[in-house]
């Protein structure tokens, strides 16, 4: 029954409710998405918190991505157990840069007055949902080894067939009970976006790469007026 | 040539008396609110001071504005890629303290204190964590030269003077100062539009304020560290960066900005200017010594008929047009050419001109009294008691005969005036000031009359904005009556 829950019926949730919800905040409440960032009101420990946990959790992030679309690359690069040592060290490496992050920026918002100011039921909730995902994570790194070998066998079919709509739990009900933790918290980040600060890995900025530096917006095409006498015939407009 | 108009601003800081009155006018308007309360859109400096946030002139600590490396015109702080790379942390960014904690008062505490042997006190209260606080620095800590051996002396705008230079303006009988009003200069090749990696920074084709797009900031605060003036700010309570807005709902309807309509001295001017967007960035990317030359070019004459054609065909209306030819920004800027950039070296083609101070003169105490006459024709300007090199460090990028010319023409003004009142000169003193300096008796009167004695109406040429027309592009009128007005349609809270 619980498997059900957690493995099933949580990540349905979870992901209409982002999918859903992220849209319409971003469409209705713009103003909302925002990092909302601190380093205003502290900097020295955002440096090193901030950047242990994101580089630790982007870098996890698209590492569980590529084990999930290409499990038999994985696989086929673990041939090697030389490989096989790299791949899982440099994981855990990451894995702990991110809870030593998460944990810098508990530290820091609990030591200092003015965090506390900034910070929201949510924000705690944020907090707690990262740091289960961080212990788990490491936890499962360090007693279920080669997680990168297995997880192409039991993860990967589970959550292809959560995206194919008819869930198979065979697999991963076997699985002990803390990686059932980790991929229902995973879920439950993924259901709290649109709710909380998470909204802002989103609207990751890409477009600054190619746009113009500056920009020039006009209260009406200028082309169009220039052209058209459709809205005042025979007489251009004369704004601005 | 891409004409279009820009709303300027010129600050005669001769008129300024340090009162902070327009300070106050715009944080009553628009900074009195939670996370806003230490922004002063509107501030006004003491010089030598080291000004707010704590010497924001310093670049190489704050790395605002551009740089001009490899013949390429680059922003100072980040490029695009290290913009990416540094967006968990920027590493160049104020933080509250470079500006202030800000406070109140526990008033209540002085009619609610029991009975007691002492005065009760009103503590101080921070208004971030609404503890008691000990102030240690706030706005205008240096007000008037205040604690100068901390503030005054750390002066950014120090650098190439001789250290006799230096030791002579902090020596009590010379010492002198000026206040330096700034707001944001809604600059041409803003920085603050160029580092924002949202793109929610934009500038307004038709009058060219530059204004966030709150609904599209995401707190990355890349526009607190670009701008080099530091007029963008970050509101910590909401995560968006917040900054002067030129009080454009009073601009579209004919009222000038809160600051400029109170301020006491009235040395507020605001007018329109039309510039060729074309040059932008080959003006912006000039040589540093040509630069102060070079961005007046920028700027187009009103009275010249093609400039006025090629701006009708651009859609500027036949009312902006107007406003530009009786612009005073365009008389004290390009007519009289009295008027100066503050730090032009930062290429941001700011927009908001500044008449420089004529500085008392340094005594000559030989004789046993205080004689402050000047031999010389020009010896009040030779003899000032700020270098030269130091103003022009601050509006010249450098170049001191540049700001000798124009003290030079403010001087021939007041020698012509003098003539003309008291007549106590010799009017050959006077027609070696004009000579010297290019100035007619007419134009001398001319600075004269919208210097000392200008109307509102001759201060502010506010253009028409014909929103009404704008708006009628874009969507029946009919439909949105009633609900113009200022507000957000969220209310500001943190999730
Ligand atoms: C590549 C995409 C991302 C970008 C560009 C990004 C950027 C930022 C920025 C600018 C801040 C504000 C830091 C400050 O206070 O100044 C922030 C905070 C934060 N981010 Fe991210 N982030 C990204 C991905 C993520 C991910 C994937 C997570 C976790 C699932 C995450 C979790 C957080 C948390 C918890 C904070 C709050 C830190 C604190 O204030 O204590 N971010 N992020
Ligand atoms: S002065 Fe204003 S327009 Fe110029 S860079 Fe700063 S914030 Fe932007
Ligand atoms: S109100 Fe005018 S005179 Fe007073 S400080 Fe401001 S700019 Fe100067």
């Amino acid at each position: 029954m619980s498997d059900i829950f957690l493995l099933i019926a949580l990540p349905y949730t979870a992901l209409i409710v982002m999918l859903v919800g992220s849209v319409y905040v971003y469409g209705t409440q713009a103003y909302k998405v925002t990092s909302l960032s601190t380093q205003f009101l502290e900097s020295r420990d955002l440096f090193f918190g901030g950047l242990f946990m994101h580089w630790g959790i982007v870098a996890l992030f698209f590492g569980h991505l590529i084990a999930f679309l290409f499990p038999a690359s994985v696989i086929a690069w673990n041939g090697n157990p030389v490989r096989l040592i790299i791949l899982e060290a440099a994981a855990l490496i990451f894995g702990i840069s991110f809870f030593v992050g998460v944990v810098i920026l508990i530290f820091r918002r609990l030591r200092n007055k003015r965090l506390h100011r900034a910070t929201t039921d949510m924000d705690i909730a944020v907090f707690v949902v990262l740091l289960t995902q961080a212990v788990t994570g490491i936890w499962i790194a360090l007693t279920y080894r080669w997680g990168s070998a297995w997880f192409a066998s039991v993860l990967t079919p589970y959550i292809r067939s959560l995206f194919l709509m008819n869930p198979v739990l065979a697999a991963v009900s076997a699985m002990p009970l803390i990686i059932k933790i980790h991929i229902s918290t995973a879920f439950l980040l993924i259901g709290m976006i649109p709710f909380s600060r998470f909204m802002h890995f989103l609207v990751f900025p890409v477009k600054y790469f190619w746009r113009p530096f500056q920009v020039v917006m006009w209260n009406r095409d200028r082309k169009l007026m220039r052209n058209s006498t459709a809205m005042t015939p025979e007489v251009k407009s004369r704004n601005n | 040539m891409d004409v279009r108009s820009q709303i300027a601003m010129v600050f005669h800081l001769d008129k300024c008396i340090g009162c902070h009155t327009c300070s106050i006018a715009c944080k009553n308007i628009w900074t009195d609110r939670k996370g806003a309360e230490y922004m002063w859109w509107n501030n006004v400096e003491t010089k030598p001071g080291t000004g707010y946030p704590n010497k924001w002139e310093d670049q190489s600590v704050y790395k605002g504005g551009w740089t001009k490396s490899d013949n390429e015109l680059r922003l100072k702080g980040m490029d695009r890629k290290s913009t990416m790379a540094n967006i968990f942390h920027n590493p160049h960014m104020p933080v509250m303290d470079d500006y202030y904690e800000p406070w109140t008062y526990d008033y209540a505490n002085l009619f609610e204190a029991p009975a007691g042997d002492d005065q009760p006190t009103a503590r101080p209260i921070s208004l971030v964590t609404g503890e008691p606080i000990d102030i240690k620095t706030g706005p205008n800590w240096d007000d008037d030269l205040g604690g100068s051996p901390d503030y005054a002396r750390q002066d950014v705008n120090m650098h190439d003077l001789t250290p006799a230079e230096k030791e002579a303006m902090f020596q009590l009988e010379r010492m002198t100062m000026f206040y330096l009003p700034r707001i944001c200069n809604h600059c041409l090749n803003a920085a603050c539009v160029a580092a924002c990696p949202s793109g929610a920074i934009y500038k307004r084709g038709e009058d060219g304020i530059v204004l966030i797009n709150q609904n599209k900031c995401r707190s990355w605060r890349m526009c607190v560290s670009a701008c080099p003036y530091k007029k963008s700010y970050y509101n910590w309570n909401n995560g968006k960066s917040e900054k002067c807005l030129l009080c454009y709902p009073r601009l579209e309807t004919g009222q000038a900005p809160a600051c400029m309509h109170t301020c006491v001295g009235r040395i507020r001017y605001l007018g329109v200017l039309l510039y060729d967007a074309d040059r932008i960035k080959e003006i912006a990317s000039c040589n540093e010594k040509d630069l102060v030359a070079k961005q007046m070019e920028i700027y187009l004459d009103p009275f010249d008929e093609q400039v006025r054609q090629a701006a009708r065909k651009n859609g500027v209306a036949e009312s902006t047009l107007e406003s530009a030819r009786k612009s005073p920004v365009w008389k004290f800027v390009k007519e009289w050419g009295i008027a100066l950039l503050l730090h032009p070296e930062y290429r941001t083609l700011p927009n908001l001109f500044y008449v420089p101070p004529l500085l008392p003169a340094i005594a000559d105490t030989s004789t046993g009294s205080y004689e402050t006459t000047c031999a010389s024709l020009w010896g009040g300007i030779e003899s000032s008691r700020v270098p030269m090199q130091y103003m022009a460090n601050l509006f010249t990028a450098g170049d001191t005969e540049k700001i000798r010319e124009v003290l030079k023409k403010l001087m021939a003004v007041r020698i012509h005036r003098r003539g003309v009142t008291v007549g106590d000169l010799h009017e050959d003193e006077c027609k070696q000031a004009f000579a010297e300096t290019g100035l007619t008796a007419d134009v001398a009167d001319a600075i004269f009359r919208l210097t000392s004695l200008p109307k509102f109406g001759e201060r502010f040429v506010i253009p028409a904005a014909h929103r009404e027309e704008a708006t009628e592009l874009l969507e029946n009128t009919a439909d949105i009556k009633g609900n113009t007005g200022f507000g957000t349609l969220n209310t500001p809270q943190r999730i």
